[in-house]
């Protein structure tokens, strides 16, 4: 769980796109009083895969719909290669969007469907049909050429509107909620075709989701959205390993939360309320005072179970002792939840080939010692 | 599963009386067929019948004498209208008016149900109200109310004057332009309303995919808006149509005295000639006219829909 699988392969070569493709400048939207999106700036590369992510209502979509034009922005400048495209409206940017519900003509068959932007532009005849052929291959749809959408599947239906948004070879090709409208159960193979497509065409994208996972898979760099803004941003591993904030640590995976108190001037140990034993962090928080309040994250992965030792050797820093209250199976990996003496519930994720080196697995009731090293620990701002 | 999905009163209906879905069909079909179809078979039945000067003024089908049941069946108020040219020129003008007048509710009722499907909600309720409200007042005094508007020293007269458009009184009413203010302004609520029902419910996305794939907004409308409106627009029409054919108030009282319409003749048979036979035959003629339109707006509605 700790590095998550990148289906793509993208962010395993270096990023070699120029910087600033694609330039959000300092962007706000306002419905009446209620600010949306509020002065957001953003820069994504060339051939890069972007993803806004966020829980509903966060901004993400009037982010996305401002890039496509659908919706004008009460202030800032959206550039494009080099072009500022702020009062360009929808249909003259070289920008094309991929909707949620597909947004597939219910009156014309796929390969009408396909070609309707090609029409728009004036594109002749006989390139018009060689090209959505091309794209429909591409996406694995040339048989169904003929086929009304509402004949299709929800997974054909989406790589119909695919094609559809390719066509016309944006420079931009915008994603919203790409994966919702589909089964849990075909979505990752989903995302994983997609991924493979798009790298194929090589399109600068940006996709919006509120599903974590997904952004992760797929995105070459992520950024988490709360109330308009940008809360951090940076590549999955990058966001899930050194989340900067309570926020994006809860919102990228599961992560447990500790509050403290640092315990002397410009030191290294946390008094935590929570826990019996100082929190040791590590590092020295060289310009902070005793008193100063850090919140701290613990992915559940990180975090070891052990059978409570009896010598006071084992009770070092950074460990606590928990009764096991609920138990998880979830396959590849168990989650407990333990409460400590402070009542405190803590989670952990343990693999299986660990679990299955235990003498008996922890059951309920039973008392675990928890321990966690300092790399683990994470400093929110 | 279907059940789980009810409402809980309907759940409880149907555990009260288990007989109530059956009422819930049953009971529209009984009060069709009590004030529609039997009043329709009585007017069929009549336009078979023979006139008299009796007391009802024709006679009757069924005769029963010296062991003997006759039925008799008298053709001529049929052959009379296809004789007679008055019915054919009637039925033709009937028809035009309608046309006509379904064509400029559509030109006009279009546009506003697209207006109001488009509004912000609020905006949108108040602008249905507006178009609901006169609903509330009788259809007659609304029709009556218009001549206040067209007559020669009206509203609209005065206006024109006033602004120094026009140096006489114009006749607006009593001729074909007041026949169809009349005609378009009583019917447009029967256009709108279920314009904007079908406009109001379809999907904002399509032609914001439209124009994302680089439609102007004109190349929207015609592409997207316009084909996907098509049931929408057939409904509307038939419920202008139809009864538009058939109208009397309208044509009698902003219509030209000149103008033969079928709601003009039948009243004159039923009332000034006293001849019923002739006025059922001319109503069944009538609705065997109207089932036509009806039949082929119920394909357009049925029909798939058609790659491009």
């Amino acid at each position: 769980m700790s590095t998550l699988p990148n289906s793509n392969n993208r962010s395993a070569e270096p990023l070699l796109g120029e910087e600033g493709f694609l330039q959000i400048v300092d962007v706000s939207k306002k419905f009446g009083e209620v600010t949306v999106v509020d002065r957001l700036h953003l820069s994504v590369r060339r051939k890069e895969f972007f993803a806004l992510l966020g829980s509903s209502g966060c901004g993400k979509s009037t982010l996305l719909r401002i890039m496509a034009g659908l919706e004008t922005p009460s202030s800032g400048r959206v550039i494009l290669d080099g072009q500022d495209i702020t009062d360009l409206p929808a249909h003259r940017r070289p920008v094309n969007m991929m909707f949620q519900s597909y947004a597939l003509f219910p009156h014309m068959n796929v390969s009408a469907n396909v070609a309707y932007g090609l029409k728009r532009e004036g594109v002749a005849r006989p390139e018009r049909e060689e090209r959505v052929r091309e794209v429909l291959e591409l996406v694995q749809m040339g048989a169904y050429a003929s086929h009304m959408p509402s004949q299709l599947s929800g997974g054909q239906q989406q790589r119909v509107a695919l094609a559809r948004s390719l066509v016309k070879s944006p420079k931009l090709l915008l994603l919203d909620e790409p994966m919702s409208a589909l089964d849990k159960k075909i979505r990752q193979k989903t995302q994983f075709e997609l991924g493979t497509i798009l790298q194929k065409v090589g399109v600068t994208c940006v996709m919006v989701t509120h599903d974590q996972e997904e952004a992760m898979t797929m995105a070459d760099r992520l950024a988490v959205m709360s109330e308009g803004a940008i809360v951090q941003l940076g590549t999955p591993e990058n966001v899930y390993e050194a989340p900067s904030t309570r926020f994006a640590a809860e919102f990228i995976g599961s992560t447990n939360v500790f509050t403290g108190t640092l315990a002397q001037d410009g030191g290294s140990a946390l008094y935590c309320g929570e826990l019996e034993r100082p929190l040791e962090l590590g590092f020295a928080m060289a310009n902070a005072r005793q008193g100063h309040a850090v919140q701290v994250s613990i992915r559940p992965e990180r975090i070891r179970l052990s059978l409570p030792a009896s010598d006071a050797q084992a009770s070092t820093n950074n460990s606590a002792l928990g009764v096991v209250e609920q138990i998880g199976y979830m396959g590849s990996y168990t989650l407990y939840y333990l409460r400590l003496p402070s009542s405190r519930v803590v989670m952990v994720h343990v693999p299986r080939e660990i679990l299955v080196a235990f003498d008996h697995e922890p059951d309920y009731g039973d008392i675990m010692q928890l321990r966690w090293s300092v790399r683990s620990l994470v400093v929110l701002s | 599963m279907a059940r789980t999905t009810q409402p809980f009163y309907q759940r409880a209906l149907l555990r009260w009386m288990p007989g109530a879905k059956g009422w819930a069909i049953g009971l529209p079909f009984a009060f069709l067929l009590v004030f529609f179809m039997l009043p329709f078979l009585m007017v069929l039945k009549i336009s078979f019948a023979e006139s008299t000067m009796d007391v009802p003024p024709f006679t009757h089908l069924l005769v029963l004498g010296q062991d003997k049941l006759t039925v008799l069946l008298n053709f001529e108020s049929y052959l009379t209208i296809v004789q007679d040219d008055i019915y054919f020129a009637a039925y033709a003008s009937s028809l035009t008016v309608a046309f006509f007048t379904t064509f400029f509710c559509l030109l006009v009722g279009y546009p506003t149900a697209l207006l109001i499907a488009n509004a912000r909600p609020a905006l949108r309720n108040l602008l249905l109200m507006g178009i609901i409200l006169p609903f509330w007042t009788s259809y007659l005094v609304r029709v009556y109310a218009w001549i206040g508007i067209l007559k020669d020293q009206g509203l609209a007269n005065r206006l024109l004057m006033h602004l120094g458009l026009s140096d006489t009184p114009l006749a607006l009413m009593h001729n074909t332009f007041g026949l169809y203010v009349g005609m378009v302004y009583s019917y447009l609520p029967y256009m709108v309303l279920p314009m904007y029902a079908f406009l109001v419910k379809m999907d904002a996305s399509l032609p914001e995919a439209a124009r994302d794939l680089g439609a102007k907004p004109w190349e929207v409308f015609f592409t997207i808006t316009l084909p996907l409106s098509l049931p929408g627009m057939s409904a509307g029409c038939l419920l202008v149509f139809i009864p538009s054919v058939g109208e009397y108030v309208i044509p009698e009282l902003l219509g030209s005295s000149q103008d033969l319409m079928i709601g003009r003749v039948m009243w004159s048979d039923f009332f000034n000639s006293i001849a019923w036979p002739l006025a059922s035959a001319a109503t069944c003629v009538m609705v065997a006219l109207l089932l036509l339109p009806m039949a082929w707006f119920q394909r357009v509605q049925n029909r798939e829909p058609q790659a491009l």
